[in-house]
């Protein structure tokens, strides 16, 4: 997975609380046999509407969205992390994320960021009134910066040991390669095998 | 003190532990199908990373595939999507494939126990909840996710939390005509669809050790039912005569040696379980389900119950929601209720004996008017056997439908399904709503009574088949 450090960007201010994992993804998508590709279902229902905030030709590009409290809710399906990944989102800001929905994020790489409700509103007023205005997501120094905005979020050790070095859970046991040889050195014989030799 | 059986395959196959963190466990056999593995290799392709050990895996087509025309393109995108995305996946990272058409193509649990690759002590995983069934072997068998089948195909092994280990006792015989599916659903309406949880659960006594590999494999496979992480029965002479001469069996040195270490594998009598559930095998009787889980079944000689007799408020909820679902009235006798469909196959009931077992009783009789039956075997190899045995010819006589293998009505993502409102007596293991068809009624019953209940068209014992041809023959 890559690795975040620190991204500059800017944003959607998704003024919508209790946005689930079904608006994110619609479970149609779901039959999907691929990780990408789901850029065109994120959100999809509302983006029927040309009004819909992620349709405006100013939001093109923007990779940081800033969400309302209890983003990510309902279904644990993973898709929904992919389907922001794939539109371009590096990162999610929001008061409050659902569970499961932020295990997902942090395993794939996507940065949720827990912040308070009046540091979202300010991030909201100012990237609405002026769209080209730029978010600052610092994982080292665990910081949320924009123009007149300075604000500290908090991440647990581990999470962030995993972001900063874009390690998932595959390299990580891949670092403890020598024990796996060392294990499979050791089996029996007789153990079965699906080839034969 | 002592170790459980699940402890000693847990031990044999820490690759790593250290303090605070899940033990990294080394997997011997790592199965797969076309629904839970196309993210898993899409994953492996994006990092660039090869499956580390194609010697230990395998992959077989089930959950999509139609049980008809199988020589036809499959008519539904979606399934034909992943059946052709696996077999891409399959041919790109080396894996064992036993696609539609093959000898040993079939279900996925009934695949890996009929080539030998199942064996006591093995660790195996797979991306399918009734990976259980493989415990029956002495095997620690767990269903995994699909990022966890990622993580197998890359590393070979999982990082997995500890459990709590519980005995269930049966004493005793089961009475003649009471099956492993009976057992198994009385044993899951006892502890509750959640009383497993966290849980590897070991069935031991007497009554289990009687069983047959088959019967054994139905236990463990519904282990998961009750919300258990696993199932396993120790190891015996039953289960090595089992697998010795399959395709994948040790052979020679290698077998003395497999069986050595497999009688190491029972529990120590010293040893401690969490929690302990005993049955008298004795006092069973055919049983089936009335509700929506499948811990809502009964005795089949008693009545729907009546929700007011809960005392659990959330209980009583649920067969509130579960009889106005399934269209019953609390009271009405199970005996009564008139079925539309008969499904006998799943990884539950699909193996060779459950075909016996349904033929004896359904041998020179009738299906019922307006029922349809259909037999799908859990396997090639289970229809060739079955074929050759003559049962084919004893489901068709009787106006059954014998159809190809594969996964078929246990849920439904082939064309077999039930109409809205439709309602089955199946040999599966899922009575959920829309399992088998959106608006389906299913009820969970054993071979033996599914094939009665397709002669009488109401929910039937062999026992009550008597009656039937007697009154027939007034
Ligand atoms: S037969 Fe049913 S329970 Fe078994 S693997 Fe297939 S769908 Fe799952």
């Amino acid at each position: 997975m890559e690795a975040f450090t620190k991204h500059t960007g800017r944003a959607v201010p998704l003024r919508r609380s209790n946005v689930d994992t079904d608006q994110i993804i619609p479970a149609h998508w779901l039959k999907k046999v691929t990780r990408d590709g789901f850029e065109d279902g994120l959100f999809e229902a509302w983006r029927k509407d040309p009004e819909f905030v992620l349709n405006k030709p100013e939001r093109q590009g923007a990779s940081v969205l800033v969400a309302g409290p209890d983003f990510g809710t309902g279904s644990s399906r993973e898709h929904a992390v992919w389907a922001l990944q794939n539109f371009g989102f590096k990162t999610v800001i929001s008061s409050r994320f659902a569970d499961i929905f932020r295990g997902n994020s942090l395993k794939n790489g996507l940065l949720t960021v827990v912040i308070d409700q009046t540091v979202v509103d300010r991030l909201w007023e100012l990237t609405e009134a002026d769209p080209t205005a730029e978010i600052t997501v610092d994982l080292e120094d665990r910081q949320v910066r924009a123009e007149g905005v300075t604000a500290d979020f908090d991440l647990d050790e581990n999470a962030r040991w995993r972001l900063l070095n874009g390690l998932d859970d595959i390299s990580i046991t891949l670092r403890n390669e020598p024990d796996i040889a060392a294990y499979e050195a050791s089996r029996p014989a007789f153990k079965p095998r699906t080839l034969q030799a | 003190m002592g170790r459980t059986l699940a402890q000693k395959v847990w031990d044999d196959h820490v690759v790593r532990h250290a303090e605070g963190e899940p033990d990294l466990l080394f997997i011997d056999l790592h199965l797969l199908h076309e629904v839970t593995s196309p993210q898993a290799f899409d994953g492996l392709r994006k990092a660039g990373r090869p499956v580390r050990r194609t010697d230990l895996t395998i992959a077989t087509e089930d959950h999509n595939t139609p049980t008809l025309d199988i020589d036809k393109p499959i008519a539904d995108p979606v399934s034909r999507t992943q059946l052709e995305t696996l077999r891409k996946n399959c041919a790109e990272f080396g894996v064992r494939l036993h696609p539609l058409g093959d000898v040993e193509q079939g279900v996925v649990h009934v695949v890996g126990p009929q080539l030998g690759l199942t064996q006591p002590g093995t660790t195996v995983v797979c991306g399918d909840s009734h990976t259980s069934t493989h415990g029956a072997f002495g095997a620690l068998a767990f269903g995994i996710g699909t990022s966890q089948v990622e993580h197998v195909l890359a590393t070979q092994t999982l990082p997995m939390g500890a459990f709590k280990t519980m005995a269930v006792t049966v004493n005793g015989e089961l009475p003649e005509g009471v099956t492993a599916k009976d057992l198994i659903l009385a044993i899951i309406a006892k502890i509750g669809t959640g009383g497993g949880q966290g849980y590897v659960i070991e069935y031991r006594g007497e009554a289990i050790e009687k069983l047959s590999m088959e019967s054994r494999m139905t236990i463990c496979n519904m282990s998961i039912e009750a919300g258990a992480r696993a199932g396993m029965i120790a190891p015996d002479e039953t289960t090595f005569n089992y697998i010795q001469g399959r395709a994948h069996a040790p052979e020679g040195a290698d077998w003395d040696a497999a069986v050595a270490y497999w009688k190491t594998l029972k529990t120590d009598d010293d040893a401690v379980f969490d929690k302990e559930v005993v049955i008298e095998g004795a006092e069973l009787a055919p049983f089936v389900t009335w509700g929506t889980n499948p811990g809502q079944g009964a005795p089949l000689s008693s009545a729907v119950p009546d929700p007011a007799s809960y005392e659990d408020a959330s209980e009583k909820l649920a067969a509130e929601k579960a009889l106005e679902y399934m269209g019953l009235t609390a009271g009405q006798k199970l005996r009564d209720i008139k079925v539309d469909t008969v499904f006998v196959g799943s990884c539950t009931n699909g193996r060779i004996e459950d075909l016996r077992n349904a033929a004896a009783v359904i041998d020179g009789r009738q299906v019922a008017d307006g029922v349809r039956m259909l037999v799908v075997p859990g396997s090639v190899r289970v229809a060739l056997q079955a074929v050759e045995e003559g049962l084919d010819k004893v489901f068709t006589a009787a106006g059954a439908e014998w159809r190809h293998a594969g996964c078929s009505m246990c849920l439904g993502m082939n064309p077999d399904q039930l109409a809205p409102g439709e309602r089955s007596a199946s040999t599966s293991n899922r009575n959920f709503e829309g399992r088998q068809g959106k608006g389906g009624r299913t009820h969970l019953v054993s071979p033996q009574v599914a094939a009665a209940t397709a002669v009488t068209g109401h929910l039937a014992s062999p026992a009550d088949l008597t009656d039937v041809t007697e009154l027939a023959g007034v």
